[in-house]
């Protein structure tokens, strides 16, 4: 009884199903597999080597370091990085009294511990990185995490910042009303072409590095992503370096493991 | 309950006397995982993940009470506190990657543990209570899943849980006041992230309660095994220790070290980058995906996409049909009526069990790619699949099949002869 109560409740669900394919497949032959900009002109990522990738990854703390001042003298006017704090900078190399140093020139509105009013001071190095007040339209996203936060990872970063690019002829003929719209900007590798930030990255010398590096384009570029990969995560050199420690004892301790379970049934095995 | 050859339990030292008299823990434990446990000896490697699934558990409270010392479960805080467990808490990384690996850990070792069932046909009798307490151990662990991802208030967080708590509005008449009770409000907001959190604390210690009736109503009848075929004699089996306790030990050995090529480097992996977005009710998702243990059964979901039998909504089919894909496995002990256990020796039934495993698979893919075409024909045809599978095809193949035939006992089929069977004991 319930064996034919339960193929009854197969063959209901089964109908439904086949019921929403049949209409399914009539449409999808009406109209064609879906088309539109995007999947056609979006490009993943450039590749991308940084010296943080890979299980035995570490961070360039000089390019780190670099990306800094990228992020400082560029990226900073419209992007904030909330979750990370002044004194976090010691881990790239940063002396305290250069760090506070960077830290006194935000002010930060905090709480007055003498009287609890929230006044504006001064920033110290225990403080995070202040939000950034834009005055366009929109809100330009919290950049701590955004390595993190978007497929492909600096890749994406670097790919989107060295992108930009006038909207091929191809694509106004195939989509006719999939035009850039005016103030925004056409990057292939934004999920929907066109993004509202402008180039960032405009000529070479843009940044004044303080180790003397050349600034071109490219250069600033992948100094920013790196220093994006760090800010998102900057414990990623101690997940590394505990990792293949503790792998490494893993797998002795295995190996012993195996070998006394070997020992342990060898007379139960074959006879 | 055991073997009549098991071995007692015999305390010497006079304090363990005394206390076997008082409260024979170390019995309970010598009778459970010890010496007086006999198991089959030909078990394979797919009965280690009963095993390891414990240990999941175990790491999921152990990281997770930590963790819960360091969030804060309030819409304000959720994600900063994430992030501040990150950075800021000593080790608070490898808590964080361990708990969410770990889910997924304890989802991949679970799957195994549930398809090894399937094959070897763990759910018959005597074990139909071992399989139903099963079952309900893996719908809370979904539970339980679900409502930790919303925990970091991300992106994804939000919308799933906007999307999974909208299914209840689909029950005809008080669905959206069933839905509106669920979430405390119109949409997720920080009443329902605190109530996920009360209960994402409080599942883990159910399920571990699921857990020991589970290992309790296995021990009655003894571990099944890869023939099928019951124990017979004392050559059929080993005990539990030192035997099982080398060969379960040195697999979580093997366990640790993939679970810890996850979390240590690619912890994101399995992942969804949107997560790492605050929660902006705002803004919706391009994708909405949950996590990639739900993905066939999300698929089954978003397979009805049309109104059946013209006054049936095609969200309700999916949400019934969602939670009907679960729920048969309930009845499989009585669908499946086949007197042999072990697909080993049903090569009907054999054949459609791979052909299920491909199904699933392909229904993961397909529930997490975009909903559209042409993911959404293809889940069609898996999920139609699906459903043949548990509700037509295992109840009419255990009819109709003719099985091969069984070893004698678990020690013929271990060393080709038994000399029990020998002496003419043959039943």
């Amino acid at each position: 009884m319930i064996r034919i109560f339960s193929i009854a409740v197969g063959l209901f669900f089964a109908g439904a199903l086949l019921w929403s394919l049949t209409l399914d497949t009539i449409g999808l032959a009406h109209d064609g597999l879906p088309k539109s900009a995007e999947r056609s002109f979006h490009e993943h990522p450039k590749p991308l080597a940084l010296s943080s990738d890979g299980w035995f990854g570490k961070f360039d703390r000089k390019q780190v370091k670099r990306g800094f001042e990228v992020y400082q003298q560029v990226c900073a006017s419209c992007h904030a990085i909330q979750h990370v704090a002044y004194r976090d900078l010691a881990a790239i190399d940063m002396g305290e009294a250069e760090i506070k140093d960077i830290a006194s020139k935000a002010t930060i509105s905090a709480k007055d511990p003498l009287t609890g009013e929230v006044k504006d001071r001064p920033g110290l190095p225990s403080d995070h990185f202040p939000p950034v007040v834009y005055a366009g339209q929109g809100t330009p996203p919290d950049l701590s995490l955004i390595t993190k936060a978007r497929h492909g990872g600096a890749a994406y970063i670097h790919s989107l910042l060295t992108g930009y690019t006038t909207q091929p002829a191809e694509l106004l003929k195939q989509f006719p009303d999939a035009k850039t719209p005016d103030g925004l900007h056409y990057n292939p590798y934004f999920a929907n072409l066109n993004i509202a930030m402008p180039p960032p990255l405009t000529s070479d010398g843009q940044v004044t590095y303080s180790d003397g590096t050349k600034a071109t384009i490219e250069q600033m570029s992948t100094d920013v992503s790196a220093f994006l990969v760090w800010t998102a995560e900057p414990k990623l050199d101690k997940r590394h370096q505990v990792g293949l420690w503790w792998v490494g004892f893993l797998i002795y301790a295995t190996v012993l493991g195996y070998l006394s379970y070997r020992n342990i049934w060898a007379e139960k095995k074959g006879h | 309950m055991s073997f009549p050859w098991a071995k007692q339990y015999t305390p010497s030292h006079p304090f363990m006397v005394w206390m076997d008299e008082k409260l024979p823990i170390p019995r309970l434990i010598y009778n459970a995982v010890g010496g007086g446990y006999e198991v089959p000896r030909n078990l394979n490697y797919f009965w280690n993940f009963g095993f390891l699934a414990g240990l999941c558990l175990v790491i999921q409270i152990v990281t997770g009470v930590v963790l819960a010392m360091h969030y804060g479960g309030d819409t304000r805080v959720a994600f900063d506190s994430t992030e501040h467990i990150m950075r800021d808490v000593n080790w608070g990384w490898m808590l964080r990657y361990g708990h969410a690996n770990g889910a997924s850990a304890f989802f991949v070792v679970v799957y195994l543990h549930i398809f090894r069932g399937f094959y070897y046909g763990s759910y018959k009798a005597p074990r139909e209570m071992v399989w139903l307490l099963g079952v309900v151990i893996f719908l809370l662990m979904m539970a339980t899943a679900f409502m930790g991802y919303v925990l970091p208030w991300g992106q994804m967080s939000y919308w799933g849980a906007k999307v999974i708590t909208g299914l209840f509005g689909a029950i005809p008449l008080v669905g959206e006041t069933i839905q509106q009770w669920l979430v405390g409000g119109f949409a997720p907001d920080n009443a329902t992230l605190n109530r996920f959190f009360s209960l994402h604390f409080l599942l883990p210690f159910v399920i571990l309660g699921v857990v020991i009736l589970h290992i309790w109503s296995l021990h009655i009848p003894g571990s099944s095994n890869p023939t099928g075929v019951e124990v017979k004699s004392e050559s059929d089996t080993v005990p539990f220790y030192p035997y099982f306790v080398a060969k379960d030990g040195w697999t979580i050995g093997l366990f640790l070290i993939v679970y810890s090529l996850m979390v240590f480097f690619m912890p994101n992996a399995l992942g969804h980058p949107d997560n790492y977005i605050p929660a902006n009710p705002m803004q919706t998702p391009a994708h909405i995906v949950p996590e990639w243990y739900f993905w066939p059964f999300y698929a089954i979901l978003r397979s009805f996409t049309q109104d059946w039998l013209w006054f049936i909504p095609a969200k309700l089919m999916g949400v019934l049909a969602m939670f009907s894909a679960i729920l048969v496995w309930f009845f499989l002990p009585w669908l499946d009526r086949s007197p042999v256990r072990s697909g080993s020796y049903r090569p009907l039934y054999r054949k459609f069990f791979w052909v299920l495993v491909v199904d699933v698979l392909i229904l993961g893919y397909c529930g997490g790619s975009p909903a559209e075409q042409p993911y959404v024909l293809i889940a069609q045809l898996a999920s139609i699949y699906y459903f043949l599978h548990f509700f037509v095809i295992v109840p009419i193949v255990s009819s109709i099949e003719r099985p091969d035939p069984l070893p004698f006992s678990i020690t013929e089929s271990v060393l080709g002869h038994d000399e029990a069977a020998a002496l003419g004991t043959r039943a």
